[in-house]
């Protein structure tokens, strides 16, 4: 049965920014103003993400690539009539879904932003670019890894002459890093409450 | 000499993507004036995809940690950011230290692990707004020694440095600021209808050939309306539309060859400032329109 | 009243002495007209300018105006003089300021039409004064300032409170034996004040209180009008009670008879019938009143409740119209769920949502307690195990998915609770006891109901006047006018009632409402010289006409709103004003010299509709725009009064060409005397015969629609006519 409303009840309580998603018109003003909307890219928009969790397809939404066609442009956030903010609902319901685990292991963003960059940051306080690509171009292991350095190659070279991308990849901690660390884990705590 | 708290970002450590865009901005302020002094042991904003990782009050940690740091170090100065990104993350995370007593004083705890205080009064600015308010069009326009006289521009403002907060008022869907820009160093503004549009962002990296279709266009848009380089404020518009150029001409036959600047390039440029200071020579795809002004 | 004794005060201010010839318009007045008295004043609005008038109006004896200086839009309230008899000639708008010279070429020519025009318009200012009478206004001592409102649910008792608030009597008649209508049934209500987000009380028993707290306020329950004879000042009203007949003299009525619930019977596509568990708002609301919001089929808790928006609504096989309260109400009703069962579900199944205004916020209030809302059809309704599955086509799913629910609530539209009759067909009723079956039973000889215009709901000027009908005195309220909710159907209620009240009042001075409000003329009817036609009585936009059994015109002054339709009707002329004839506009258009043929001067007439087409003009005046010299507008109360005795007058005399600019007519009218502008051209239509009878083209006489935005194009309308006549050549006549 459709409608049920026990999975937007839990998105309402659970996901960052959730609860607005109650309040969405559906007047598709967000999804036709997704950059990604021409290209095909995504399955479904904001608005189609809102009302699918208004009708309880938790796994259908849930384990989408929607939300993580997001560019955070915040051309939806700031044409929505009803004021919603909407770039922070989709972030929020993709959070939701890595927490969940019902994200799809393969999703390419999805794996990008939590297992290279935000891991990257937390290692040592800031994003080093090169450590960055390095990571996601060996995410898949040796071999696909090689032939995505060799496709990037060229970027990386003209990024190099022009003094733009570091030939150590791999940068040190910044000094406060342990104040750093231990910031981080008491907001990850706070959060979980 | 006006002094602001500077907060540079990981686009613009050395030798780093923005390294351009940190090298003319080094040498724009020198010219007008005024001090970036940068905040000592910065750490990342997280960017728009952290949001993954991280829930919003990890996100906010990091920024809480900017700001407490910058009130020691420099205290009651304005917060200047260069990057799109940075800036966004500064000014969310204090728009919602003011309005959300709860936030702060959660945020506060966190501080309180690695002995910081922040009491949320600084002010978060955007290197354009510094321009734009403190410096002043007039300024701007008298800097000029060496005007770009005949140079067509399209100006593109992107996504993050316009919206959800905007520079100075100006309007989401047409914003005015960056053609007055190009135009006070008296180049010529074409029309871009791209003006606005997304570069993909942070997807270059996991969804790169939509993002080089974005980027496709964006390109098309500032050649068809007779440009002869982008300007932007930027660090990810400038990255993704300069270096992605030899993909998209892979991918959709084109042969697109055209510079991706910065602001402040521009204006060290037009005011009389070197090649190398308006860090021209850190161009992947080569600034060689603007060569006549050089 | 003593001999009238005309003076002529021309203007010299605004530009006027400088661009016009004082010293010929002058004698335009005094030898061509024979005005006693003409003088000429450098700012006649001012303080010195109307003394002057002044002191000839006690020192001389003058109790006639021609005042010629700017249009009589403007400055108003300076000439205000104790005469009835005034004419405003507009020198400064009509000939100053649409004629300033643009091309120096030929200035001798320009300036000289200038002043030739100037004349003109003088001329037949002092023509109409001279053919003009002091409206004696109509009075009667059977005058009642009472005022009966029909129906005592929400707008009735509103209309009521506020008619007793504002010190006149109010006679209440319900048909019911109870007061409180709908509203009565309802739970609760939607919000009505800030932050307009939550549902709040039903207010309806504290202003049933409040109404029967006034001394003031006659209630008659069991009620039922059986007779209105006479008109607003005058009307008898009989209403029969289970203890006989009650008659009341009242001067206005307010009619609030409410909305009919659409018969959800037709719904059966929307299951119901199919299942006790498929109701209407109204019988959930009586659920939620009386606390017990659960299934019909066994009495089990409501838990889940779909709301159908919509529901035979906006649709070709039912109601066409929108009736713009059950999205509001469907969303209150939704809150009933949820504040009955903490675990509660509802759901609202919805085509567009409409929620004007502050109920926006009502709207987000419904969001945020967790209502949801699906944009989709109902396909099917059918009875399963645990409730009613619901097949719904989610449109934003872009799917059909089953919902199950324990209740369907059916938002079926409203139907005007009030008798209506079609106005374009002729409805000759006899009075008497025979037409007892309508809600007001009208003693008028256009027929016993209120003119419909659209869905059967009574007609109303919709941009202008919305409280009026078609019958003057009578106004109709709250959804019995137009589907409406109950904040809505509050404001109307109040607007009716100020209006009727205005209505007493201005009948008790034996002035006119609006359009022409205050105006205290009136026609009179030479009745020895009818042919018993009907046209008047069947023409009059108001029905203010009645006949006698010979078919002759019985007047009723109270009634008429002094169009003049009548009169542009009668074809024997025998309908005039003391301030407005045939004979007046006739003379008005002989009066004018035509040049000679070999001048090559042509001469336009244009008959203008004063309330509309002529602050069109105005405006067009305030903005320079230059119009032909060749033109002469004579503005009229309504196109409805114009008589083809005119264009027989002007084709005639000469004149090359008669342009009519009338407001909108048709579904969307605009006209402010609903008809007048319509039936001119019904008249016109028949011109061409006359004007062939003359030997003339009918190209001559034309009709256009101007409206009151139309100043940026009025002016462009008329040159064009210009120029389309230059294409005949001049008339014929001009030679006699």
């Amino acid at each position: 049965m459709a409608y049920n409303l026990s999975f937007a009840r839990k998105v309402y309580k659970n996901a960052e920014m959730g609860h607005w998603i109650k309040m969405c018109m559906q007047c598709g003003v967000c999804s036709g103003s997704c950059p990604l909307g021409p290209l095909g890219a995504w399955e479904f928009g904001p608005r189609e993400i809102f009302q699918r969790v208004r009708a309880g397809k938790e796994e259908e939404i849930l384990g989408s690539g929607a939300m993580w066609m997001c560019t955070s442009c915040y051309n939806c956030i700031v044409r929505c009539p009803r004021g919603l903010p909407i770039t922070h609902i989709v972030h929020g319901l993709a959070r939701y879904a890595v927490e969940t685990g019902k994200v799809k292991p393969t999703q390419p963003t999805a794996r990008f932003a939590t297992k290279v960059f935000w891991n990257n940051i937390v290692k040592t306080g800031r994003v080093g670019e090169a450590a960055l690509s390095m990571h996601l171009y060996f995410i898949d292991g040796i071999g696909t890894g090689i032939s995505n350095v060799l496709e990037m190659k060229d970027v990386a070279l003209g990024m190099l002459k022009s003094k733009r991308l570091n030939p150590i990849p791999f940068r040190g901690k910044i000094k406060g890093y342990d104040g750093f660390k231990k910031m981080l884990d008491k907001a990850f705590e706070l959060e979980k409450k | 000499m006006k002094e602001y708290s500077f907060y540079p970002g990981c686009s613009s450590e050395k030798m780093a993507s923005a390294a351009n865009m940190e090298n003319s901005v080094h040498h724009m302020c020198e010219i007008l004036g005024i001090k970036l002094k940068e905040i000592d042991d910065w750490n990342c904003c997280s960017a728009s995809i952290g949001y993954a990782g991280g829930g919003q009050l990890p996100r906010m940690a990091l920024t809480a940690r900017n700001f407490a740091l910058s009130q020691a170090q420099s205290p009651g100065k304005d917060v200047v950011a260069t990057c799109a990104a940075c800036w966004l993350a500064l000014r969310e995370t204090q728009e919602r230290i003011e309005e959300e007593p709860v936030v702060k004083a959660q945020l506060d705890t966190v501080l309180k692990e690695a002995n910081l205080t922040y009491d949320g009064h600084l002010k978060p600015r955007h290197m354009v707004e510094v321009l734009i308010e403190d410096v002043g069009w007039d300024q701007l326009k008298a800097k000029v020694k060496k005007p770009l006289k005949g140079l067509k521009v399209a100006g593109y403002v992107g996504c993050q440095t316009n919206r959800p907060f905007g520079v100075c008022g100006d309007n989401f869907e047409d914003p005015q600021y960056l053609d007055r820009m190009i135009e006070a160093t008296g180049a010529t503004a074409v029309p871009f209808p791209k003006k606005v549009a997304c570069c993909g962002g942070a997807l270059a990296f996991s969804e790169n050939e939509n993002a080089c279709k974005l980027i496709k266009e964006i390109l098309q848009s500032a050649v068809d309306n007779g440009a002869e380089a982008i300007v932007t404020p930027c660090p990810v518009c400038q990255l993704n539309v300069e270096v992605y150029q030899g993909k998209v001409n892979k991918m959709f036959n084109t042969r697109f060859n055209i510079p991706v600047l910065y602001y402040s390039q521009l204006f060290v440029l037009a005011w009389g400032g070197s090649w190398e200071q308006a860090a021209l020579n850190q161009q992947v795809v080569p600034a060689t329109a603007l060569q006549r002004f050089a | 009243m003593a001999d009238k004794k005309i003076g002529c005060y021309i203007c010299t201010g605004c530009g006027i002495g400088d661009a016009l010839d004082i010293a010929a318009l002058e004698v335009v007045a005094k030898k061509e007209q024979k005005i006693p008295v003409v003088k000429n004043h450098a700012m006649l609005c001012g303080a010195e300018g109307l003394a002057l008038i002044q002191k000839d109006m006690t020192g001389e004896g003058v109790n006639a105006l021609v005042i010629a200086a700017c249009s009589p839009r403007e400055q108003g309230e300076a000439f205000r003089f104790d005469t009835r008899i005034m004419d405003r000639v507009s020198l400064r708008e009509l000939v100053v300021w649409v004629h300033e010279q643009a091309d120096q070429k030929d200035a001798d020519t320009f300036e000289e039409d200038r002043n030739m025009a100037a004349g003109d318009y003088l001329t037949m200012g002092c023509m109409r004064v001279k053919k003009m009478n002091a409206p004696e206004p109509f009075q009667d001592p059977g005058f009642s300032k009472d005022i009966l409102v029909v129906g005592g649910g929400v707008s009735g008792l509103t209309a009521a409170r506020e008619i007793a608030k504002a010190g006149y009597k109010a006679i209440l008649v319900e048909k019911s034996d109870a007061l409180g209508g709908h509203v009565a049934g309802m739970h609760q209500v939607s919000a009505s004040k800030p932050p307009y987000r939550d549902p709040q009380p039903n207010p309806i028993g504290q202003l049933i209180a409040e109404v029967e707290g006034f001394k003031s306020i006659e209630v008659i329950r069991n009620g039922d009008i059986i007779n209105t004879a006479g008109a607003p000042g005058l009307f008898d009203v009989t209403i029969k009670t289970p203890s006989g007949d009650e008659n009341r003299r009242v001067g206005a009525l307010v009619v609030a008879t409410g909305f009919k619930p659409y018969d959800p019977a037709k719904l059966g596509h929307l299951g119901h019938g199919s299942s006790p568990d498929v109701i209407t708002g109204l019988e959930f609301e009586a659920m939620a009143k009386a606390g017990k919001i659960v299934r019909k089929s066994d009495g089990q808790p409501a838990k889940r409740v779909a709301f159908a928006l919509c529901a035979g609504q906006r649709d070709a096989a039912h109601l066409e119209y929108c009736s713009s309260a059950c999205c509001i109400a469907s969303m209150k009703q939704a809150r009933y769920v949820q504040d009955a069962y903490a675990d509660g579900s509802a759901y609202v199944i919805f085509q567009e949502i409409r929620t004007p205004g502050q109920m926006e916020d009502f709207y987000r209030g419904a969001q945020d307690a967790g209502t949801v809302f699906i944009k989709g059809d109902i396909q099917k309704v059918a009875t399963g195990s645990g409730g009613l599955d619901l097949e719904v086509k989610d449109k934003l799913l872009r799917s059909t998915e089953t919902l199950q629910v324990d209740l369907l609530v059916l938002a079926t539209g409203m139907e005007p609770n009030l008798d209506t009759q079609d106005p374009n067909v002729p409805a000759p009723v006899k009075p008497g006891p025979e037409t007892s079956h309508t809600t007001l039973n009208l003693q008028y000889r256009q027929g016993p109901s209120l003119p419909n215009l659209k869905y059967g709901f009574a007609d109303s000027h919709f941009i202008c006047f919305p409280y009026e009908t078609r019958r003057t005195g009578i106004y109709v309220a709250g959804p019995a006018r137009r589907p409406m909710g109950i904040a809505a159907a509050m404001t109307d209620a109040s607007g009716a009632a100020l209006k009727a009240i205005q209505a007493v009042e201005s009948v008790a001075r034996g002035a006119a409402v609006h359009p022409r409000a205050g105006d205290l003329s009136y026609p009179s009817f030479r009745v020895e010289a009818c042919t018993q036609c009907k046209r008047c009585t069947e023409e009059c936009p108001f029905g203010a006409i009645n006949e006698d059994d010979k078919g002759n015109p019985l007047f009723n002054p109270t009634r008429c709103r002094r169009c003049g339709t009548c009169m542009g009707a009668c074809p024997q002329k025998i309908i005039s004003f003391a301030n407005y004839s045939v004979d007046m506009i006739g003379s008005m258009v002989k009066e004018v010299t035509m040049p000679e043929e070999d001048d090559e001067k042509p001469r336009v007439l244009v008959f203008c509709c004063e309330n509309d087409a002529y602050p069109a003009l105005d405006m067009a005046a305030r903005n320079r725009t230059p119009l032909s010299t060749y033109v002469r507008v004579i503005p009229l109360r309504c196109m409805g009064s114009m008589s083809l005795v005119w264009i027989a007058d002007a084709m005639s005399s000469g004149w090359d060409g008669v342009l009519l600019m009338g407001c909108r007519h048709g579904d969307d009218y605009q006209c402010h005397n609903v008809r007048g502008s319509a039936l001119a051209e019904i008249r016109l239509s028949k011109v061409s015969e006359t004007l062939k009878t003359l030997q003339l083209e009918s190209a001559r006489v034309r009709m256009i629609e101007v409206n009151i935005m139309d100043a940026n194009v009025v002016v462009d309308k008329i040159n064009q006519f210009v120029e389309d006549l230059s294409e005949l050549g001049p008339n014929p006549f001009k030679e006699f």
